[in-house]
């Protein structure tokens, strides 16, 4: 458990070195923000009766996923797993105590939950003192934000043990950037992060809410805008810790198979 | 052909603190510390000299030779090199001059060499007939031939080190730097590329200026020999004025039997092991046989080796007598 | 010039020799602008129209500015990947050639696999146009035209711009991917949708407003002056404070070194 937290400290300590770079950051995505959100503005002109959550919901969606980008986005890899992997420096890695898939499980949550821990904050503020539509606004209740901070921890561990699924794919010498990317992507949005899952045609949005994709942004940030509530948050909650189980569980398997075969052929 | 007077840089550098509580403070504040790294540093080379520019990490080598290929601008003094200022004139001067970074190759890493020298004939105009002809010459030079169409990032260290020599004389440069281009080469490549240097050197006229920390370079190629240390220059002149400088100093090994025995001023220890005592000399102030005559009564002594000291030794001496 | 030809050809070389990962990069790249299109196509067919634009309006807007982007992708990828040149010392070695410094850090990257983006927004326009509702002539063509060179060169000079800031620093640069990949991505909505303000800034602060959503105004025949028609030129200025600034980048890298 120390040799978990001493990793956690130094990907935070890490994190927190580059101020300039810190402040733009949070510039690009209020940047970002703010257009997704006119965007939706424009089309709530156009047809409020077609939007499927009201219109401070979905800014409320648009600030959350902005401040926990970091937690969220599904493109962003440790460089050093991949050079380990692929430089054979893997036998250094096996000889330490701690076990390799929960190592670079911790690292990866370690290294998004400083990013999140840095950029949600000041987000979240200044998201919550913005004018009218475009503020992000509270919970309807404690129970409410509950079941979000639950739904986070999930989705959190969902979206390592997917991103672990692509490091261990790297294992295989076919595992080229571009498939990387397109694992990414595509996962990216079935989660809901270029358009959100409620915005989706019927057939389409029935589909990706029983992916394991749901279960990344798209589970807490509608339990917190209150568009999924009471029991349905529950079940949310089920299914979300379902696809955490599953993907650990694979991952762990694939792994263990990958490393087999490394010690066999010698790396 | 180089003229150099009264050359200063100084750099702003943030300083970075380790630690949780530390970093966290360093998101609301910057410290910045302000380094010299050039002060007043003049020399003269003729064309045709070969130089050894050396001195310890930082010393500020890479900063006087990123000065001299017109890289960097410095606060003031002046520089003329083949009659041009380097940083104001960088087209026409760049062309009369050949770089070797030892840790940065220049090469394509996914093509043969043949075509990245082809590449490098196109970007300085080359004349086809001329250029046909120095290549030629430095593959059969450097032993090329077998190499010339592999791929640089399928060669070894040493090979990949002559391709890159050969590609920084492909325009026929009258000027060469060479920054560590020996480093991390093995034995036979390392003589091979100092032959070829030399050769460079005597037979084409080529001035060349090396930097180096690898003293048997310096030993093998350069007839003189400049110490830079915390920015300013503490020595120029030849290897022999080198050792002049300290060539009062003797290394004495005493391979011995008992307990380590006690030193006397005049004597420096350079290493101690069970059994085996290497000192310095200090010949101004103690002869040879007053030390053995301190020592030898110590110990029951085995066997004895005097040494001048080597340019290695030679040089760590200079770095500890100007602490740098 | 035919030394631009001769790196192009290294390139290629290299290139193909990892024809497996070439395509694969290309497929991850044309995914990349599909979601994007996919998550167009899903707001539209919910809301019909946004901003008085339908559909194939919009899908018109979405494959100029990429077709834009990936045209400037494949010439001044080099200026986008500048911050690695410094790092890692390409920069300084391309001092010390008799070249050009722009022209070098051209010729640096030539990232091929751009072409699969560039494709699929010509695909994308082939299926627009005809659907756009435009009354096709000599000045709409030349309208359609203007709009994809001058915002090819426009996301150029973007990109000298971002390289001209690595000069100063290397941290915080991620800025300027706002004005990049986010004049492309916010470009497949005509930027009127995003309010006055908005437009605004697009169209005198960072002139993306100027090849996309005034020419488009006259592609449609909702503005007849020929200024809308013409006004792609005029982003054409911005090349001027890029230039500018990539020279005082530049020279305030050679008086403080990497």
């Amino acid at each position: 458990m120390r040799a978990y937290a001493a990793i956690f400290r130094m990907k935070f300590t890490g994190g927190l070195q580059y101020r300039a770079a810190a402040l733009a950051g949070l510039a690009t995505q209020f940047a970002w923000g703010f257009m997704e959100i006119l965007a939706f503005m424009a089309f709530h002109r156009a047809n409020p009766a077609a939007f499927p959550m009201s219109l401070s919901q979905t800014v409320s969606y648009i600030w959350l996923q902005q401040a926990f980008l970091a937690l969220f986005m599904t493109w962003f890899f440790d460089r050093d797993i991949f050079d380990a992997i692929l430089s054979g420096a893997i036998a250094y890695e096996l000889a330490r105590p701690a076990d390799l898939y929960g190592r670079w499980f911790c690292q990866s949550a370690a290294s998004r939950l400083s990013r999140a821990v840095l950029r949600c904050f000041p987000v979240l503020i200044i998201a919550c003192m913005l004018p009218g539509p475009f503020g992000l606004k509270a919970p309807e209740s404690l129970a409410q934000l509950g079941l979000f901070f639950l739904s986070m921890g999930l989705s959190l561990v969902v979206v390592v043990s997917f991103s672990m699924l692509i490091y261990i794919s790297a294992f295989h010498t076919l595992s080229p950037v571009g498939v990387r990317i397109m694992a990414a992507v595509a996962a990216d949005f079935l989660a809901g992060g270029t358009v959100p899952l409620p915005f989706f045609p019927a057939g389409f949005r029935q589909v990706a809410e029983l992916l394991p994709f749901a279960a990344m942004q798209n589970m807490p940030l509608r339990i917190y805008i209150g568009h999924i509530t009471g029991a349905d948050a529950l079940l949310g909650l089920g299914l979300q810790s379902f696809w955490a189980l599953a993907l650990i569980i694979w991952g762990r398997a694939l792994m263990k198979r990958a490393l087999g075969r490394v010690v066999v052929q010698g790396g | 052909m180089i003229r150099v007077r009264g050359i200063n840089k100084s750099f702003r550098v943030a300083r970075r603190k380790a630690g949780l509580s530390r970093a966290v403070k360093a998101l609301f504040s910057r410290e910045q510390e302000r380094v010299q790294a050039l002060k007043d540093i003049s020399f003269d080379i003729a064309g045709g000299e070969m130089v050894g520019y050396i001195g310890p990490n930082g010393a500020g080598k890479s900063t006087t030779i990123k000065v001299l290929c017109g890289i960097l601008t410095p606060d003031s003094g002046t520089c003329e090199i083949m009659g041009r200022v380097p940083w104001k004139e960088r087209l026409a001067h760049v062309r009369d001059i050949g770089v070797v970074f030892g840790q940065r190759s220049q090469l394509w890493w996914d093509v043969p060499v043949d075509d990245s020298f082809e590449l490098i004939r196109d970007i300085y105009r080359v004349d086809k007939a001329l250029y046909q002809a120095t290549r030629d010459e430095l593959v059969a030079l450097l032993g090329l031939e077998e190499i010339l169409m592999t791929p640089a990032r399928s060669l070894s260290l040493g090979q990949r080190m002559r391709c890159e020599l050969a590609a920084s004389l492909l325009h026929r440069p009258r000027l060469l730097f060479l920054d560590e281009p020996t480093i991390g080469l093995d034995a036979v490549s390392k003589l091979a590329v100092r032959q070829f240097i030399k050769r460079m050197n005597l037979q084409e006229g080529t001035t060349v200026i090396l930097t180096t920390h690898d003293m048997q370079d310096i030993e093998a190629l350069a007839q003189r020999i400049i110490l830079i240390g915390r920015g300013r220059i503490l020595l120029d002149g030849g290897l022999e004025a080198l050792k002049r400088h300290s060539g009062d100093r003797k290394i004495l090994t005493f391979e011995y039997r008992g307990e380590k025995p006690g030193l006397c001023p005049g004597m420096e220890l350079v290493s101690s092991q069970e059994g085996r005592l290497v000192v310095r000399l200090d010949q101004k102030r103690l002869s040879t046989a007053q030390a053995l005559a301190h020592i030898i009564p110590q110990v029951e002594l085995i066997d004895l080796a005097t040494a001048s000291p080597s340019a290695e030794e030679m040089v760590a001496a200079l770095y500890q007598e100007y602490s740098i | 010039m035919t030394l631009y030809f001769k790196y192009l050809a290294l390139h290629l070389k290299a290139q193909m020799q990892y024809k497996m990962s070439f395509a694969l990069t290309v497929l991850g790249q044309i995914l990349v602008s599909f979601t994007t299109l996919l998550g167009l196509w899903f707001m539209m067919t919910r809301f019909h129209s946004v901003a008085g634009f339908t559909l194939p309006q919009v899908l018109l807007c979405f494959a100029v500015m990429l077709m834009a982007f990936s045209l400037a992708e494949c010439f001044g990828r080099g200026f986008d990947l500048f911050p690695r040149m410094i790092a890692n010392g390409e920069f300084d070695r391309a001092l010390v050639r008799p070249r050009g410094l722009v022209f070098q850090v051209m010729a640096s990257q030539m990232e091929l696999t751009r072409i699969g983006r560039l494709v699929q927004a010509v695909a994308v326009l082939i299926y627009a146009l005809p659907r756009a509702g435009v009354l096709w002539g000599p000045d709409r063509v030349l309208t359609l035209v203007l709009m994809i060179l001058c915002g090819c060169l426009l996301f150029f000079c973007l990109f000298v711009v971002y390289a001209a800031f690595s000069f100063f620093t290397l941290e915080g640069l991620e800025f300027m991917n706002i004005f990049t990949d986010g004049g492309r991505e916010f470009g497949r909505y005509p930027f009127s949708i995003y309010g006055k303000e908005a437009l605004r800034l697009l169209t005198w602060f960072v002139p993306l407003a100027l090849v996309q959503y005034y020419p488009l105004l006259y592609l449609l025949g909702r503005e007849t002056s020929p200024f809308y028609m013409l006004s792609p030129l005029l982003a054409l200025l911005f090349a001027g404070p890029a230039w500018l600034l990539w020279r005082f980048g530049l020279s305030r890298y050679k008086s403080t070194g990497s």
